[in-house]
């Protein structure tokens, strides 16, 4: 017989209540995952901007535009390598569910400034040319089975009427972070279309994407482009694309701190309950640790036998948590819009993270009651009524 | 036949809320090799407690303890405990097998500090299960057993490792009639067969019998 078959044997020895610790184990390691895989798919939103691209936004709020006439005096402060511009246009394709970024922007230098977003020079070619065209990311053309040629028609809502636009481009995303959902088409095309049906909205952009040389100068950058529309009826607010998404998704913001919080706050309690499970096993074995002692079992092997026990249930707990993340991020990946995280799959982190907090809630459990075992005197262990 | 356990003046207090309360006054005993030793005496006379400091599981207030000229009383708790593991096998009152192990894993227990390879425990557990009598039945439980059947398995464990001394508390003290009796022939047998010394504590007279030296204890004081 071995150590190791007697500390299964007390591991399991009241099925029902290993199982249940075990059961807890897993979810917790679960709903660690999950949170933290929102927490990372969140961060590596955030992170998947540049450096090197400023956003310039109306000063009050992004969803008041911009003008047009802007352009060129952005494009005039000293170390502004490229300027280009895009409009939220939203609308609705197929139904109100369907939800993926729709813009217009300038088709001539998009594609400069979001080096990212691959597409081949032949197509990009056509987009530039055809007014009524549109380039989509690759994970859009897959999901909509969309090909070269295919019309996608969209009902506008915020630029009102029916639209038409023909796929003349799928880029494909060149880091894994790049969000591969984006739909984009002529500013120029839509900017013609409201000339005429409502001139005074003419004109109007959403915001400007200012490519700078020196990363390290859009402070100084986004001070000078501000100042030149400081006291004109559209102010600006420019900053860095990284500051720029954060704001935009302030408000998610708290909720990513609280599942951040709340994903350590679960692997504490799960503590408290392994621990509570090996203080009662092992209260209910001071006789037999001081049997084991008196035949001559040291301190080491007690401490072997005790924190072996509580590996045990931690590392099943742990495994079978784990195993049961993948499907569930699998699944939850499937529920979430796509495009709302650019990225959402289980970090390596996540599961070492998850792997080292089973081992160490298993390895912390066994502390107390392997303290108590040691400083049990034999002739106390016997004399001891559980 | 020369003494195999020498106790020499030995004293044990318990210390209560800063009272010392005396257990055992001065002690001195000898207990020669191949002696079926009876202790006996009242409750709460010391029997355990002596019993204890023999075995090694428990260390006096003062005085010495020779075991074939080993002062135990001088050992750290790591030294006494490999000297418990092969110098003394323990049978308690209440048994104190291991509920999850078999039979023959209790009786293999004592077996996993030592060096022996896997056929030599076999060999050995065997033996013992054969010397109590259980082969029939080494893959049952403790909960599967009657009492007398725990017992002797808590008896094979105890000769497993072959030590020196057998030192029991109370073997038959939760027994019927029947199932004491066959505890005693058979440690009779472990003294006489296999030349045991055996320290046994016992209130019951009938138990008394078969020993070959009795002593008795008074409120710590052997008398
Ligand atoms: N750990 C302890 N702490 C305090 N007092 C103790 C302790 N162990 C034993 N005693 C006391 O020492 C005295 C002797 O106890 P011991 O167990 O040796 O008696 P005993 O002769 O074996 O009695 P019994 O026949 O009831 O088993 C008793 O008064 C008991 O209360
Ligand atoms: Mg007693």
């Amino acid at each position: 017989m071995k150590i190791l078959k007697l500390i299964f044997k007390n591991a399991f020895r009241h099925k029902l209540r290993s199982f249940l610790t075990i059961l807890g184990i897993a979810i917790a390691v679960i709903a660690f995952g999950v949170l933290r895989t929102v927490v990372t798919a969140w961060y590596v939103g955030v992170e998947a901007t540049a450096a090197n691209r400023l956003v310039t936004r109306q000063a009050v709020s992004f969803i008041f535009p911009l003008p047009y006439t802007y352009r060129d005096k952005i494009q005039q402060v000293p170390g502004v390598s490229q300027v280009t511009f895009a409009s939220w246009f939203q609308g609705v394709y197929i139904d109100k569910n369907q939800f993926f970024a729709r813009f217009s922007c300038d088709a001539e230098t998009m594609f400069d400034v979001y080096p990212e977003f691959l597409l081949s020079k032949k197509e990009l070619e056509t987009f530039k040319r055809e007014q009524n065209s549109c380039v989509v990311g690759e994970d859009i053309a897959k999901q909509y089975k969309l090909k070269i040629g295919d019309v996608m028609p969209i009902e506008g809502d915020i630029y009102p009427g029916k639209w038409e636009f023909v796929i003349r481009g799928i880029y494909r995303p060149r880091d894994k972070t790049t969000d591969a959902t984006q739909m984009l088409f002529h500013w120029n095309y839509v900017n013609e279309r409201m000339k005429k049906e409502t001139p005074e909205r003419a004109g109007d952009v959403g915001w400007y994407i200012v490519k700078i040389k020196d990363p390290s100068k859009s402070g100084i950058i986004s001070k000078q482009i501000d100042d030149l529309f400081k006291n004109s009826n559209a102010e600006t607010k420019t900053e860095s694309e990284r500051a720029f998404a954060q704001s935009f998704l302030a408000s998610t913001s708290a909720i990513i701190t609280a599942m951040n919080i709340l994903s350590f706050v679960i692997i504490g309690i799960i503590l408290l309950v392994l621990g509570n499970t090996m203080i009662m096993s092992a209260r209910e074995r001071t006789r037999e640790y001081a049997v084991m002692k008196t035949i001559g079992f040291s301190g080491s092997h007690l401490i072997g036998l005790i924190m072996g026990e509580s590996l045990v249930i931690s590392i099943i707990g742990g495994a079978l948590g784990l195993t049961l993340t993948f499907p569930l991020i699998k699944g939850l990946e499937q529920v979430i819009p796509k495009g709302f995280f650019p990225v959402f799959e289980i970090e390596p982190i996540t599961i070492v993270l998850a792997a080292i907090a089973a081992l160490s809630i298993g390895v912390l459990s066994s502390l107390s009651p392997i303290q108590r075992a040691l400083k049990m005197k034999i002739v106390e262990g016997f004399r001891f009524v559980g | 036949m020369p003494a195999i356990i020498e106790v020499k003046n030995i004293s044990k207090s318990y210390t209560r809320d800063s009272f010392a309360i005396p257990v055992l006054n001065d002690i001195t005993l000898d207990i020669e090799e191949g002696e079926f030793f009876c202790l006996m005496g009242p409750s709460g006379s010391g029997k355990t407690t002596l019993l204890n400091l023999i075995a090694g599981i428990d260390k006096p207030t003062s005085g010495n303890i020779f075991i074939k000229d080993t002062d135990i009383t001088l050992l750290n708790e790591s030294s006494l405990a490999k000297w418990r593991a092969s110098n003394i096998g323990f049978v308690f009152q209440f048994y104190n097998l291991i509920p999850v192990l078999t039979a023959y894993e209790n009786i293999e227990l004592p077996l996993m500090l030592t060096h022996l390879s896997k056929a030599e425990k076999k060999q050995h557990v065997e033996a013992a299960l054969n010397v109590v009598g259980l082969t029939d039945r080494m893959f049952h439980y403790p909960k599967q057993l009657s009492g007398g059947q725990e017992q002797r398995v808590a008896i094979a464990r105890a000769i497993v490792t072959d030590p020196l001394i057998l030192v029991a508390d109370e073997p038959t003290g939760d027994l019927d009639k029947n199932s004491a009796a066959e505890i005693l022939i058979l440690l009779d047998r472990l003294n006489k067969e296999f030349k045991k010394t055996i320290l046994m504590v016992t209130h019951d007279p009938h138990a008394a019998e078969k020993a070959s030296k009795i002593r008795h204890l008074d409120k710590g004081d052997l008398i």
